[in-house]
């Protein structure tokens, strides 16, 4: 009873300062572990996004930019492919499926991707799991004016069945660059948490025709999206399209290339770790500074429990739970913090790039950040627990007669 | 109960050097005696007392504490010793101001051999009149009132010797009658002895057996060693 009593009652005295303190805590706790979770979620659901292809064919140029463009649905495309490139690939042995796709357009900053209906009907976009429709309808056919909204597009643009659209050219939205044409919504897919989920889908052939397109590329596609039948075949490919070809770029192995990616701009998760540590240490110094401030004040206390028969290691004992309770109570409150800057990420990260990062799932930094942050706190705790473990009893009781 | 033989104690002052406060060379108290000892302000009562309750290490002598020598123990366990066998009043109380009056008498007793008795704690508060200020805070009360938490809290825990210092020192003259009464009473009623040091003459009348420290005490005060 003595113990929680004394940290209780001290905690209760100087409320001011231990719930700044705490708050501090809580902000450096929440956002090491959002740092954490994020950048480890991230790059997991981007890599396992990426699995239902195991390459993208595309113009000559950046791996990395027709991976993004192929499969996130990000940036704009390297160049075109003539409509053989993409029958050469089709029918090669080494390929299982191969979907082409053309971009260019837009409805309201909704990407508008070309396709085959195939992509909807052969591909499973994660292991075992193939597109289906929600609440009816029907995938496009070919050739039509028909349309596809992914689920996160549907919902932000308010597209039901049966409404209609006229596509916006570029892939950025401008109200005037408003093609002619009229596409009928027939079918809404049900969520993937892919980049699918934010695209609106139509027949490649609708992209190729579009009014204010260069007929000179009414066959052309943007990329292929490829599945091989072994993995082997991938470097074959890559010998014969990358090394010894000028003309084509082969992004193989899309995993890894996305791994590179993360390679590459890990600088900037060492960054915000590097904010969070600091952060960190500032709020461990600030659960120092409080209650080293607060000595003067409570070391009459701190005597009189000396006087009552309370040990000095007791007396230090509580001042280092003390700051231990801050740093536990601040690291409890980074949870409030974490799940709220976590669902704000993941929130941005759906609406870029339709990735939908599992806010929910567990990760070791859950539970060692929360620990480690209320080790630090009493650490802090320990040196204005020595200035009280040295309390001069007598002197601090009463002047001397 | 009470053995001092040769208990001294000297500070460092100011201005270098050491003087010394505290030489008694033989003072007994018997087991439920009650003792009042005269000192004027500086004479080193205080100091006395608390070479006695451990507070302060003493220079050499002995005080014996029913038979323990608190003198020459190591502080934790002077700290245990002053926890299990004495009481402590204070003239300014020393009550615990974020705690309430029952958490003030529990933490004493927190310490003590017999640990944390609520019931106790509380019969002990209704005995000095605070049954239903058990969880009014010090501030709360009057300095009256205050004094009588303060006695609670340094009899709680049975203690064979209570060490009172200027008890009544910032009561009026009424409280102060009362007050010191019940600290008399409460401390027959437990067996314990009463060391009791003031410089009211008030107070100390009230006592058979009164002894002035400035005989008692031999140093030298003012004089560097």
């Amino acid at each position: 009873m003595t113990l929680p009593l004394i940290i209780y009652r001290s905690l209760r005295q100087h409320a001011l300062s231990t719930l700044i303190t705490a708050g501090s805590i809580a902000l450096a706790c929440g956002l090491l572990m959002t740092v954490w979770v994020v950048k480890t979620q991230a790059q997991a659901a981007f890599v396992s996004t990426s699995t239902a292809f195991d390459a993208v064919l595309g113009a000559r140029g950046s791996k990395l930019q027709l991976v993004l463009n192929g499969i996130f649905h990000l940036e704009a495309s390297p160049g075109n492919l003539a409509w053989a490139d993409y029958e050469f690939i089709r029918k090669h042995p080494a390929v299982k499926t191969a979907i082409p796709i053309a971009v260019g357009d837009n409805l309201r900053g909704y990407r508008i991707v070309g396709t085959i209906p195939e992509l909807f009907t052969n591909v499973e976009y994660a292991p075992g799991k193939k597109y289906t429709l929600t609440g009816g309808g029907k995938i496009f056919s070919d050739a039509s004016r028909e349309a596809v909204a992914g689920s996160f597009a549907a919902e932000r643009l308010g597209l039901k069945l049966g409404d209609t659209f006229n596509p916006f050219h570029g892939l950025a939205f401008d109200e005037k660059n408003q093609h002619a044409e009229v596409f009928t919504v027939t079918g809404i897919l049900a969520p993937t948490n892919t980049p699918a989920d934010k695209v609106v889908w139509i027949p490649i052939k609708g992209v190729q025709t579009m009014s204010g397109h260069d007929p000179k590329a009414a066959t052309d596609v943007s990329a292929v999206l490829i599945q091989l039948r072994t993995a082997t075949a991938g470097f074959m490919l890559d010998m014969m399209i990358n090394k010894q070809g000028n003309r084509m770029t082969l992004a193989y192995p899309v995993g890894a290339i996305m791994t590179e990616l993360f390679g590459k701009i890990s600088w900037f998760d060492r960054v915000l770790a590097l904010v969070a540590y600091l952060v960190a240490l500032v709020a461990a110094g600030s659960v120092l500074a409080s209650i080293y401030n607060s000595m003067s004040a409570r070391q009459r206390d701190l005597a009189i429990l000396r006087a009552l028969g309370a040990r000095r290691r007791m007396i230090f004992g509580a001042v280092v739970a003390e700051a231990a309770c801050i740093g536990a109570i601040g690291a409890a409150a980074g949870f409030g913090i974490y799940f709220a800057l976590i669902a704000g990420v993941a929130e941005v990260i759906r609406a870029q790039t339709g990735v939908v990062l599992n806010v929910t799932a567990g990760h070791v930094v859950l539970w060692v950040c929360p620990l480690l942050m209320t080790a630090l706190c009493a650490l802090g705790g320990a040196v204005p627990a020595f200035k009280a473990y040295r309390t001069p009893v007598a002197e601090t009781l009463a002047p001397v007669s | 109960m009470l053995n001092v033989v040769d208990l001294t104690k000297s500070f460092t002052a100011p201005e270098g050097g050491r003087v010394e406060i505290v030489r008694v060379s033989r003072f007994e108290l018997a087991a439920g005696e009650q003792r009042a000892l005269r000192g004027e302000s500086g004479s080193g009562k205080t100091t006395f007392l608390h070479l006695i309750a451990g507070i302060l290490a003493a220079d050499g002598g002995r005080a014996e504490i029913d038979g323990v020598d608190m003198a020459n123990l190591p502080e934790a366990k002077r700290d245990r010793l002053r926890a299990h066998k004495l009481g402590y009043i204070f003239q300014t109380f020393n009550l615990l101001q974020g705690y309430t009056v029952l958490e003030n008498v529990l933490l004493g007793m927190s310490f003590g051999p017999r640990g944390v008795d609520r019931a106790h704690a509380t019969e002990i508060l209704g005995r000095v009149g605070l049954a239903h200020r058990l969880g009014h805070f010090p501030r709360q009360l009057s300095t009256g009132q205050q004094q009588r938490v303060a006695v609670a809290r340094a009899l709680a825990n049975r203690p064979k010797l209570v060490l009172a210092d200027e008890p009544t020192g910032n009561l009026d003259r009424v409280s102060s009658k009362e007050a010191l009464a019940l600290i008399r009473e409460v401390c027959r009623e437990n067996g314990a002895a009463l060391l009791l040091v003031s410089h009211d003459d008030g107070v100390l009348a009230q006592f058979e057996g009164m002894q002035d420290f400035s005989r008692l005490n031999e140093a030298r005060k003012g004089v560097a060693l």
